[in-house]
């Protein structure tokens, strides 16, 4: 099956009720997106389809053909939203950062605490209490 | 995971007409949308269900659109665009208030509203909305297209008058007259299966719908009648509590749900002045 | 080429980049789930479904072919999972003690057909014991005492009475249990999210009865652990070592999140009763407590949780005559176990709502009656510590109060729907006594071509161990932060540094470190590590535990010098009650946390905020719903954590009261944070009237609460007793059946409209 995965366009053959997260971490070999409940509650699965958030732990993998797809693997490592999470402490254990950032870039420019709380709502996070992560994400 | 899917099938059906042949030919089928229910079922291994046609591709259910004084919105809508749609908001707020309370960004992204109507959990968010507002649950099959009203639409705990050939293919709600209320309280501020869900509307006879306190969602019959015959609210309250029987469950008590259902009534009313 | 003659700047106390960072925020880094082996099985674990009984059958009703199965009997040393008592089986013989309890193993190449195969196991069911108050069996019990009680109660003017509950807490790390064996060389490799790969080492060796080189524990990146994986894994990687033997072939276990929250250790729930006689003036005169705790099917850490409960149980405050008696009961239900804080969060939950229904009852400001009763330096604690000047319980207490306003906004919420409420804690650092004496934990240093190597088994698991191991390191060194690097905690590479639990990673082994990096100077004579060795090749040196003398403890009276140093901290918490739905809101957290020393203030400020949320969740909102002794909601639909829109602004301030042995002062952080907020939350809820007693004041808890202001204690006749007049339970005006009178003040402040935070 045909789709965008991380800009280049790829081919690749699974069930297609497989689960999108298992597809990208066993069949892409991309394993930066995590698995952390399985019933779309923490996030930790996060990847954009066109551009979207979603859990990559309830998307069946008929549903993205012909769409892009983009992992944490697929910014490359110094992206500005990165570099902050570095920076302020946004991340602990990591468990839950890639898709915490993954959730952060559909937060738009300059985003206000508010808009940073009510976007993260679905990315839970044990370590943190969220302040850094909140730091992190306003800095970028 | 615990899901085992090498035994499942999927049609993909690209348009309406492909899916209702499917599912009239090719059945029984279950239809599948954003998953966000589904797939919960499956990574937990309770997914009977091992055929399936996914709606996802079908775009024409996505429309939200107004005909008349009827907002028709399609199975497809997810929360995301319901949130986002003018015609919603202006027209059906109260339904933008259940969609943002389910869960988060990424369920917004994905669930939709055909999905938590046809999933028929008790505590399904958009319910009481649908079920205050008087809507109509529009389905479809290859030769027909009935309508039934969100209130008759479950015959009991998770199951509907659904044939199985049919597909619901939008909620149509005619306009509502009065001010539009919703409350949902869940187990923490977000991200949460409601302990109970109400909607209403304040017209001259008032409509309230609660989840979360029955097998399916329930409007108060009783408890409108007695504020549309002028009692006051304490009253009303009283006659409200008598009207449910909420249970114990793991997550929270009947008493809890009758007392918190009682004070919500009042604070609609209180708000709705 | 010489040293060269400018040093770097101190990383110590600087907020220098974490040095797993990039590889984190890239999705880089590897945990147990991200790895696999050639020709690697996934496993399976087959549970009881019962909480107590017998097996009578067990039927494997599928084609066994592909299938590795293993049971008890595949055990060639001990069917015991080696920790302080050797009661807990790696897998069921017959007996049945707890839901969930591991009874057979199974492994498939395909996940899919692992999960088809069906284990069919009759039992004999018997009545599970599910009250930890009537269990016969005792774990253990102890006694602490000072002065003479009934002198203290004698001395009073007033006795006042308490009963506080807590209940389980699951860790929910977001990375689930998981452990891969790996067969080779006659030998076995465990890898997996480990915090202690010694006790997996050890565990390991007495389950094959191997020696010590046959078996090797590597940590993998480790998505959180908060207790929850120090002695776990013990049990998952010996179900992993035995089927991999059996399969000759590697083998993945990791758990489903429901699998985990069911079948994993938990948070003790504690029953805490005080007594406690005071003067009028509020000067406490004697403390009486009782602590039972619910320690599950097996003995795990219940011990040690007990006995940590026990020493923080009469709270930072000063008082001639305490009696501490505490037990731990066995249930059949999942043995609960370690979980940040220990057993301190229970006691000191307890003391510090006692403390405010003491202030209630007085009629004394809950601030004053801290201030009059709280440790100064030269006090002594309840075992006959005497505290030095690091105690910092009246500084941090002020600044609190202070910072928060907390004077002035307990006025202004008189009478509406909003509280304040605080809380005065402490917390020791390191193991109890003698314990890090017998740990004799080693660290060592070694060289590389990038500079200097960190060989310790503590483990990274979000807190910053690397980092701030390396800043100690470098600094003692006089090298810069990024030519120090930690390597992968391996039981083959490293000392055993001891666990990493009870607060000890900075204060206990970076000290450890400190004295390695002093020696590993010397033997530099000069040279740059680098320059060292392309000189010379590499260098290990390896450093041991140094207790501080004159430290004593007895562990059979539980006198002594239970701790080498304490943290101390003062919460305040504002929330915000709904009246329709009696959720309580926390609108902020104030903490003031004296830490020693912040080595990393990002990373020390990182642990005290996150601390604080898993606080918030344990006060108000993580509640274990157990029917026939197993967790029915197991699933984080059910058991909710704190999201975004759960955690008000947390406000820090660190303090930095030295202490006299760890490095740069330091005295451990990783612990004390949790300890506060959830008294914190419940003394501000009191402060609105309602009388919350028990954590998680979930709303249901919060509507049938009774009112504060009731009648309790006696006239000051000792002996008099507790009476309580239960009056209204709460309800709002418009909306009470039973027709009582409900809380008469109306709120000042706006109805809660908004859920959101600024």
């Amino acid at each position: 099956m045909i789709f965008s995965l991380n800009s280049s366009t790829v081919d690749i053959d699974a069930h297609p009720m497989k689960r999108l997260l298992d597809v990208l971490r066993e069949e892409c070999g991309l394993t930066g997106t995590k698995e952390g409940c399985g019933e779309g509650e923490c996030g930790a699965c996060t990847v954009l389809i066109d551009d979207a958030p979603v859990c990559a732990c309830l998307v069946p993998f008929a549903h993205v053909r012909g769409a892009s797809v983009t992992t944490i693997e697929g910014l490359g490592g110094d992206h500005p939203l990165q570099r902050a999470f570095v920076e302020e402490g946004g991340a602990q254990c990591g468990i839950c950062t890639p898709g915490m950032i993954m959730t952060a870039l559909s937060l738009g420019e300059k985003p206000t605490l508010r808009k940073v709380r009510e976007g993260l709502v679905g990315n839970l996070c044990r370590c943190t209490g969220y302040e850094a992560i909140y730091r992190a994400v306003r800095k970028a | 995971m615990k899901g085992i899917i090498a035994a499942l099938d999927l049609h993909e059906p690209s348009s309406l007409d492909e899916a209702l042949r499917a599912m009239r030919d090719d059945g029984p089928l279950t239809p599948l949308a954003g998953c966000t229910d589904l797939y919960v079922a499956l990574n937990f291994g309770t997914l009977e269900p091992r055929r399936f046609i996914s709606l996802w591709s079908v775009d024409e259910l996505r429309t939200i659109e107004k005909s008349d004084h009827v907002l028709r919105i399609g199975a497809l809508a997810t929360y995301a665009s319901i949130i986002q749609s003018k015609l919603v908001r202006k027209r059906l707020p109260m339904l933008v208030s259940a969609a943002k309370e389910i869960g988060g960004v990424q369920i917004h992204n994905r669930g939709t509203i055909g999905g938590n109507v046809a999933n028929g959990s008790p505590a399904g968010d958009t319910l009481p909305v649908l079920a205050a507002a008087d809507a109509v649950v529009v389905m479809r099959s290859v030769d027909s297209e009935r309508r039934v009203p969100l209130t008759q639409f479950y015959s009991g705990y998770r199951s509907n008058v659904l044939r199985v050939d049919e597909l619901i293919v939008a909620l149509e709600v005619p306009a509502v007259h009065g001010k539009q209320w919703f409350r949902k309280v869940g187990t923490r501020a977000a991200q949460a299966i409601s302990k109970i869900v109400m909607a209403a509307v304040r017209s001259p006879r008032p409509s309230i719908a609660l989840g979360s306190v029955a097998p399916t969602v329930i409007r108060l019959p009783m408890t409108e009648g007695a504020l549309e015959e002028g009692a006051p609210i304490e009253e009303a309250q009283r006659i409200l509590m008598d009207e449910i029987s909420p249970i114990d469950d793991m997550r929270s008590t009947q008493e809890y749900r009758r007392r918190v259902a009682a004070n919500l009534l009042g604070r609609f009313w209180a708000e709705t002045e | 080429m010489h040293a060269s003659k400018t040093t770097p700047a101190p990383a110590v106390g600087r907020s220098v980049p974490r040095k797993d960072g990039a590889e984190k925020v890239a999705g880089a880094a590897k945990y147990v789930d991200d790895l696999v082996f050639p020709g690697m099985l996934h496993g399976r674990t087959i549970r009881s479904t019962i909480p107590r009984g017998r097996i009578t059958a067990t039927r494997l009703d599928f084609d066994q072919r592909g299938y590795t199965i293993a049971d008890y009997r595949d055990i060639p040393g001990r069917n015991v999972v080696a920790l302080i008592e050797d009661d807990q089986p790696f897998l069921v013989e017959r007996e049945i003690r707890h839901t969930a309890e591991p009874i057979l193993l199974l492994a498939h190449e395909s996940r899919d057909e692992l999960l088809r195969a069906r284990v069919e196991i009759e039992y004999q069911r018997e009545d599970p014991l599910l009250d930890p108050e009537r269990s016969p069996t005792s774990f253990k019990s102890l006694g602490i005492d000072k002065g003479a009680i009934d002198d203290g109660l004698a001395a009073a003017d007033l006795i006042i009475e308490g009963e506080y509950r807590t209940g389980h807490q699951e860790h929910i790390y977001i990375e689930t249990n998981g452990v891969i064996a790996v067969p080779q060389d006659g030998g076995i490799t465990l890898l997996g999210s480990i915090q202690c790969p010694f006790y997996v080492h050890k565990a390991i060796k007495s389950l094959l009865g191997w020696s010590d080189d046959r078996i090797r524990v590597v940590q993998t990146e480790t998505g959180g652990g908060f207790g929850g994986k120090e002695e776990y894994p013990n049990l998952i990687a010996g179900h992993a070592a035995l089927l991999a033997l059996k399969a000759n072939r590697p083998v993945k276990i990791v758990y489903d999140r429901g699998e985990d929250m069911i079948a994993t250790t938990k948070r003790h729930p504690a029953i805490v009763r005080h007594r406690t006689g005071v003067k009028r003036d509020g000067r406490l005169t004697a403390m009486d407590i009782d602590i039972v705790m619910d320690a599950g099917a097996y003995v795990t850490l219940s011990p040690v949780v007990l006995s940590r409960g026990a020493i923080h149980a009469a709270g930072p405050y000063r008082c001639d005559h305490v009696r501490v008696r505490g037990r731990a009961m066995m249930t059949n239900t999942p043995p609960n176990g370690a979980f940040r804080g220990f057993g301190a969060p229970q006691t000191q939950f307890a003391i510090e709502v006692h403390m405010q229904r003491i202030a209630e009852t007085l009629d004394i400001d809950p601030v004053k009656l801290r201030e009059i009763n709280a440790f100064r330096p030269g006090d002594t604690t309840s075992t006959g510590q005497v505290l030095g000047d690091d105690c910092s319980a009246l500084d941090v207490l002020r600044r609190a109060v202070r910072r928060s306003g907390f004077r002035t906004k307990h006025r202004r919420y008189a009478g509406t729907n909003r509280g304040i409420g605080l809380a005065l804690f402490y917390h020791g650092s390191g193991f109890t006594g003698g314990g890090e004496a017998r740990l004799a934990s080693k660290a060592s240093l070694g060289l590389c071509e990038r500079g200097v190597q960190i060989l310790v088994a503590s483990t990274e698991i979000g807190q910053g161990t690397r980092t701030m191991h390396a800043q100690i390191v470098a600094d003692a060194l006089g090298v810069p932060f990024e030519q120090v690097e930690a390597v992968q905690p391996d039981t083959a590479n490293v000392p055993d540094s001891g666990p990493t639990v009870a607060s000890r990673t900075c204060m206990v082994v970076g000290r450890i470190l400190q004295q390695c990096a002093e020696e590993m100077k010397t033997r530099l004579n000069g040279m740059t590590p680098i320059e060292y060795f392309a000189a010379h090749g590499p260098l290990i040196v390896t450093s041991e535990y140094e207790g501080p003398s004159g430290i004593k403890w007895d562990d059979n009276t539980y006198r002594g010098d239970a701790y080498s140093t304490y943290a101390w901290a003062c919460d305040v918490a504002e929330v915000e009650l709904n009246p329709d739905t009696f959720e309580i809101r926390p609108l902020k957290l104030t903490c003031v946390q004296d830490i020693g020393k912040a080595i990393h203030p990002v990373l020390a400020a990182g642990q005290i905020e996150g601390g604080t949320a898993q606080g918030i969740g344990y006060a108000l909102i993580e509640q274990v719903v157990m029917r026939d002794g197993g967790m029915v909601n197991s699933q984080l639909t059910n058991y909710t954590i704190p999201t975004t829109l759960d955690t008000p602004p947390i406000d820090v301030e660190i303090v930095e009261n030295p202490s006299r042995y760890g490095p740069h002062g330091a005295k451990g952080v990783g612990e004390l944070p949790i300890d506060g907020p959830a008294p914190a939350i419940v003394n501000a809820i009191r402060s609105m009237g309602i009388d919350v007693r028990e954590i998680p004041a979930v709303p249901e808890v919060v509507m049938n609460a009774g009112n504060t202001h009731q009648i309790s204690g006696g006239n000051g006749l000792a002996g008099s007793g507790r009476r309580e007049a239960r009056t209204s339970t709460r309800g709002n005006a418009a909306g009470d059946p039973h027709g009582h009178a409900s809380r008469p003040s109306a709120p000042r402040l706006p109805p809660p409209t908004s859920r959101d935070y600024p």
